[in-house]
């Protein structure tokens, strides 16, 4: 089938120009106008081996006329929904297990391995095998203290990786329609945790089409799926007051109520990620931060997903409440929650982070732990694992 | 050219309590501090090295070797290294119940055949299965055969497109196929 987007990161680039040249030589891409490159994983690099793929990332694109969204612009497939790249019913690919984030928007992104996207980049064009669907339903209102992200990690449990495993899943019930663009991001980006091909929210609010299109000026349309779909499997879960919830180390499923960890010590905390990583988040964070100050002998690491995000955050002072809590800001991009450009964790370090996977040795020789920002937060105030109640 | 029938001695993934080890993700198969490697042949010196247990599995694998592992092999990443880091050792053939879609890919596109048998868990926890003996595996037919133990059992078959990438060599060289029919 024909591709709208093909990209590939500093992550897999240097891999996918490898392959591109031995097999292609200097001929042409399919289309250079939708193909491109997104540096997020080592942005800036801060290991040689790095500058270098970069570098022969940014050559290759010069050479064959396509951008480059370079390390200054902060995760890919975030770049990619500001962009207006991934639109509702396109199909997008890249070298991220995450891009099926873009369900968020109703976009069907796949990540992939570097000899798919080389051929992708060549053609434009790949192979599916169609998967089936499956409906979950979604029963109740999570309580007050609980976000997208405490939903995330519920569903984590109760899918595990076994229910929706290979197959695409539609999320439905009161919980998840109410979800905004930062909200639907932070659930579809988890469905890689689920085993899960994508994840899409087909009821939404008028004012989503308004949030996605704010950033790229470009039109929005949102999608509707077929009235005579069908389903491999309906599972309904019950989040009826659902407590802020933690995955514990080392695996993203492996998730328990707040309750249960509270008071677990930590020595470090990190907010962004693609999964939580937009302007709401970190207003979250911020609204638990602000005029308190971060525990003596914790470090707090934030990096925004964007750019744009970025900015948004400075002109509304949020960036500012941040600093002034004791956090380090860090420039956008993937940075810790993917061994990136700032924030490992060292033997025995205990982390709590917005991230989506705390598989061992993932962040360092750590270990992480996986919460809400506004738990991330709270648990730097208090130097050990805390809900935002207990601020 | 294509192989159907693939023979080798077997490595079965087991974690400490003697179960095989599911939901292995591309961390503990190729560990991210690696992934500015782009040369396959350096890559398989750090094939199963973040694997509790299995670290040193590339000084224990020998080429035709096959690797036997628990459901949903090869989660979380997209990184192809994952797959690669076991061609760079010639390791033959990945049994599984299951595999992650990515790692799936991947693994069709490399022309690296990995394979799933749904009830692989009993026949490792029933002996059937275990490390060092040697396995022969009947690609076309699906069939495999213990022939330390003398036992055969069924494989799933591969897909249509798994075989004719696999067939082709890879998915470039299939790609060419395609290019050349129309």
């Amino acid at each position: 089938m024909d591709l709208d987007v093909r990209s590939a990161r500093d992550f897999g680039g240097p891999n996918v120009i490898k392959n591109y040249e031995r097999e292609y030589d200097d001929s042409p891409l399919a289309d250079k106008n939708k193909t491109f490159f997104t540096f997020d994983l080592c942005a800036p690099a801060c290991i040689l081996k790095y500058a270098d793929n970069q570098q022969a990332c940014r050559d290759f694109a010069r050479k064959h006329g396509f951008k480059v969204y370079d390390v200054d612009r902060g995760i890919g497939s975030h770049v990619l929904i500001e962009e207006g790249l991934a639109q509702a019913r396109t199909t997008v690919v890249g070298t991220d297990s995450h891009l099926n984030i873009l369900g968020a928007v109703g976009s069907f992104g796949q990540g992939m391995g570097d000899m798919d996207i080389t051929f992708a980049f060549k053609t434009g064009r790949t192979w599916f095998e169609v998967p089936e669907t499956v409906k979950v339903n979604i029963k109740g209102n999570l309580s007050p203290t609980a976000c997208a992200k405490d939903l995330t990690l519920a569903l984590c449990r109760e899918l595990g990786t076994k229910k929706i495993a290979l197959r695409a899943a539609e999320f439905y019930g009161e919980a998840v329609r109410n979800l905004t663009l930062a909200g639907r991001i932070t659930l579809c980006s988890m469905v890689t945790e689920m085993a899960g091909i994508i994840g899409f929210i087909p009821e939404y609010h008028l004012s989503l089409a308004q949030e996605v299109a704010k950033f790229s000026n470009k039109k929005y349309s949102p999608f509707k799926t077929d009235e005579d779909a069908s389903y491999s499997d309906i599972i309904d879960i019950d989040l009826s007051g659902l407590l802020p919830q933690v995955a514990i180390p080392f695996s993203p499923n492996n998730v328990q109520s707040i309750s249960e960890v509270r008071g677990v010590k930590i020595d470090s905390g990190f907010i962004g990620s693609c999964t939580n990583g937009r302007t709401e988040d970190f207003i979250q964070a911020a609204r638990i931060l602000k005029g308190r100050k971060i525990k003596e002998g914790i470090m707090l690491k934030v990096v925004p997903a964007t750019r744009l995000v970025y900015e948004e955050l400075l002109e509304q002072g949020i960036l500012e409440d941040i600093f002034r809590s004791g956090a380090i800001v860090i420039n956008p991009g993937c940075s810790g929650c993917a061994e990136g450009h700032a924030g490992l964790t060292g033997k025995g370090e205990v982390q709590v982070s917005t991230g989506n996977r705390n598989f061992s040795g993932k962040q360092g020789k750590g270990m992480t732990y996986l919460a809400s920002p506004a738990v991330v937060a709270a648990s730097c105030l208090l130097g050990k694992i805390a809900s935002p109640e207990d601020i | 050219m294509e192989r159907k029938v693939l023979k080798g001695k077997i490595w079965v993934l087991l974690d400490k309590h003697g179960k095989l080890i599911e939901d292995i993700d591309t961390d503990q198969i190729y560990h991210n501090a690696y992934l500015h490697i782009t040369e396959v042949s350096e890559m398989g010196q750090y094939a199963l090295g973040n694997l509790e247990g299995w670290r040193d599995f590339a000084q224990k694998c020998h080429e035709g070797d096959m690797v036997i592992a628990g459901r949903n092999f090869g989660a979380g990443s997209s990184r192809q290294q994952a797959v690669d880091c076991f061609i760079s050792l010639k390791v033959s053939l990945i049994l599984a119940p299951s595999f992650s879609a990515i790692y799936f890919r991947n693994a069709v596109n490399s022309g690296f055949p990995i394979l799933k048998i749904p009830n692989l868990e009993r026949l490792v926890s029933g002996a059937k299965l275990v490390t060092g003996d040697v396995l022969e595996i009947e690609l076309k037919e699906s069939k495999a055969k213990n022939l330390s133990k003398g036992l055969s059992f069924e494989v799933e078959p591969m897909s249509s497109v798994q075989y004719d990438i696999y067939k082709s060599g890879d998915l470039f060289k299939y790609g060419r196929i395609l290019e050349n029919k129309s």
